[in-house]
């Protein structure tokens, strides 16, 4: 794979099986896609006779959402061979995974479940983001979780917890706008206060997707993480936020659920940009940038 | 303190079972209802799993509807969880879970057309292969060809149904919602993809024995007898060239001069 590996500082898309020919049919000005590890794992066929095609032409970021990095147990290393072999194959620009557990005593349990902020569970997380990292020869992005409930015992809140990670394993941050929007409304604090506390120079990439509301019944309002929407105008105020102080990132359009029309994706990726193009007229760029930092052996 | 595998265990035992308490270390802002909160964990989980079967088991879907197989479905995850994070192919047992599913008793062939989806899921991720053409075998003397083995397309599978499976599947995925489906024959299935679409079929008579004896290493010889010898009507000339015809055969390995050797 020759062709270009580094993420540039352009919004991307969520690559869908729906749209591999809309992709190949016109080669759209996307700056890059990220895919879902675990939606390459067969042997072969067209997942990957399309996923050839479609890297040829654009950069890719490897999204891992199966490793279960915040479990208890050890990491699953046949899972991260299987990862690192696609990593091998399709040289990303980008890997990441997420602050979230999601196997248990051999069980996948099909969702990014949220785990106690605590110093154990900064040593866990750590360490099993340095196996990562020793495994796939890179630094790898961890991403903020949605969340729904917190735990009694947290002794920290997720900032100083991400920020404990990053420090411990040399990792950097994937910095979901969307996740910020859910999990502090469902906490009941104030998004642009953690945005504004957020370790922006350790963020590599940025997510931006849709979420679902409901009312609860003292009045409250609870939003679920269900990329099924177009984003919304709280998100791309937080995002704005996001760049002003911390500078364009690459910024990934993620719409996995109820898939619009190719255009309809194609055109939040033009509206992330035009919010990039008015940063970048703004201020200068920052010098540094991290998607090509190689991860040096943790110890 | 509960260390952090005790809360995972406590957590993970109330995510899977809607009849236990949301466990005591979870707490949510005081003016949320708990129970609610952790519902939503609940609901993805098996929300998200019914999704995955749906993918998979699409003509199953049609069949029964979507309230039974919403049922069925719930079943099976409680019975089978996935034990691998690649979903992709979640699904393995389905079909005999449906054989012993009793809501279903009266759609026997359910399991069989669940089978058959199962194997298509299977060849479409399947290893990719490059068929060969018959001509392969032109150039070789007619005495030698009983002899040859052959490596067979990973993505191909065989199944066995005492129904019309394929017609059912292809009546009930809409494939071809015209084709005739008689419940009194049984249908022998072929699923294959050679290229990048799923190419599923009726295997002729004998078909099942030739194919499946080749895959199990037998010559050209040694399979063609066994399928002779349970369809006397078995002609190996049309199953060779079927064979080529979907795409079946990878490579030809002659056959050496001492026919039992290894």
């Amino acid at each position: 794979m020759t062709e270009s590996t580094a993420i540039p500082n352009r919004a991307g898309l969520g690559l869908k099986a729906e749209h591999y020919e809309a992709i190949l049919g016109s080669r759209p000005d996307v700056g890059w896609f990220e895919v879902h590890a675990e939606n390459y794992m067969g042997a072969g066929g067209p997942p990957h006779h399309y996923l050839t095609k479609i890297r040829r032409d654009y950069p890719l970021s490897l999204h891992g959402v199966g490793l279960s990095i915040g479990g208890a147990a050890p990491l699953d290393e046949a899972h991260l061979a299987r990862l690192n072999d696609l990593a091998e194959r399709y040289e990303p620009g980008l890997v990441s995974e997420h602050l979230a557990w999601s196997s248990h005593d051999e069980v996948y349990l099909n969702d990014l479940l949220p785990l106690p902020y605590t110093e154990e569970t900064v040593t866990r997380v750590s360490d099993h983001l340095e196996r990562m990292q020793e495994v796939l020869c890179r630094q790898v992005l961890l991403e903020n979780p949605s969340t729904y409930v917190a735990f009694e015992n947290s002794t920290m809140d997720e900032i100083e917890f991400l920020r404990a990670v990053v420090k411990r394993s040399g990792c950097g941050l994937l910095l979901d706008v969307n996740n910020v929007l859910v999990s502090t409304n469902n906490q009941g604090v104030s998004a642009e206060a953690y945005i504004d506390a957020f370790p922006l120079e350790h963020v590599g990439e940025i997510h931006l997707g849709g979420h679902a509301s409901e009312e609860e019944a003292g009045g409250t309002t609870l939003l679920i993480d269900a990329h099924d929407r177009a984003v919304d105008d709280r998100v791309w105020a937080l995002y704005a936020r996001t760049l002003a102080r911390g500078g364009t990132k690459p910024s990934l359009i993620e719409w996995d659920n109820s898939l619009p029309a190719w255009e309809v994706l194609y055109n939040e990726a033009r509206r992330a940009e035009t919010v990039i193009a008015a940063e970048a007229g703004a201020a200068p760029q920052p010098a540094a940038s991290m998607q090509q930092t190689r991860h040096a052996a943790a110890r | 303190m509960p260390q952090h595998a005790d809360t995972q265990n406590d957590f993970a035992a109330a995510l899977c079972n809607a009849a236990l308490p949301v466990p005591d270390a979870v707490v949510t802002p005081p003016v949320a209802g708990q129970d609610r909160r952790f519902d939503v964990y609940r609901n993805n989980r098996m929300v998200s799993l019914i999704e995955a079967l749906e993918a998979t088991f699409p003509a199953v879907l049609r069949l029964v509807g979507e309230a039974f197989f919403k049922a069925a479905a719930r079943a099976y995850i409680d019975r089978e969880p996935p034990r691998s994070p690649v979903l992709l192919l979640y699904g393995r047992r389905f079909g005999d879970f449906l054989d012993g599913f009793a809501p279903a008793a009266n759609v026997p062939y359910l399991g069989d057309v669940a089978r058959l989806e199962w194997a298509r899921l299977n060849a479409f991720h399947a290893a990719d292969a490059e068929p060969l053409a018959i001509d392969c075998l032109s150039a070789l003397p007619p005495e030698d060809l009983g002899g040859l083995r052959f490596a067979l397309h990973p993505s191909l599978q065989l199944l066995r149904s005492r129904w019309p499976v394929v017609s059912l599947w292809a009546v009930s995925s809409g494939s071809d919602p015209a084709a005739a489906v008689d419940m009194n024959c049984n249908q022998d299935a072929l699923v294959i993809r050679p290229a990048l679409s799923v190419d599923t079929r009726v295997l002729p008579g004998g078909g099942f024995d030739f194919i499946g004896a080749l895959l199990s290493g037998a010559s050209l010889a040694e399979a063609a007898e066994q399928a002779a010898s349970n369809d006397p009507a078995f002609d190996l000339a049309v199953h060779l060239q079927g064979m080529f015809e979907v795409g079946a055969v990878t490579a030809v390995i002659p056959g050496s001069p001492e026919p039992k050797q290894e």
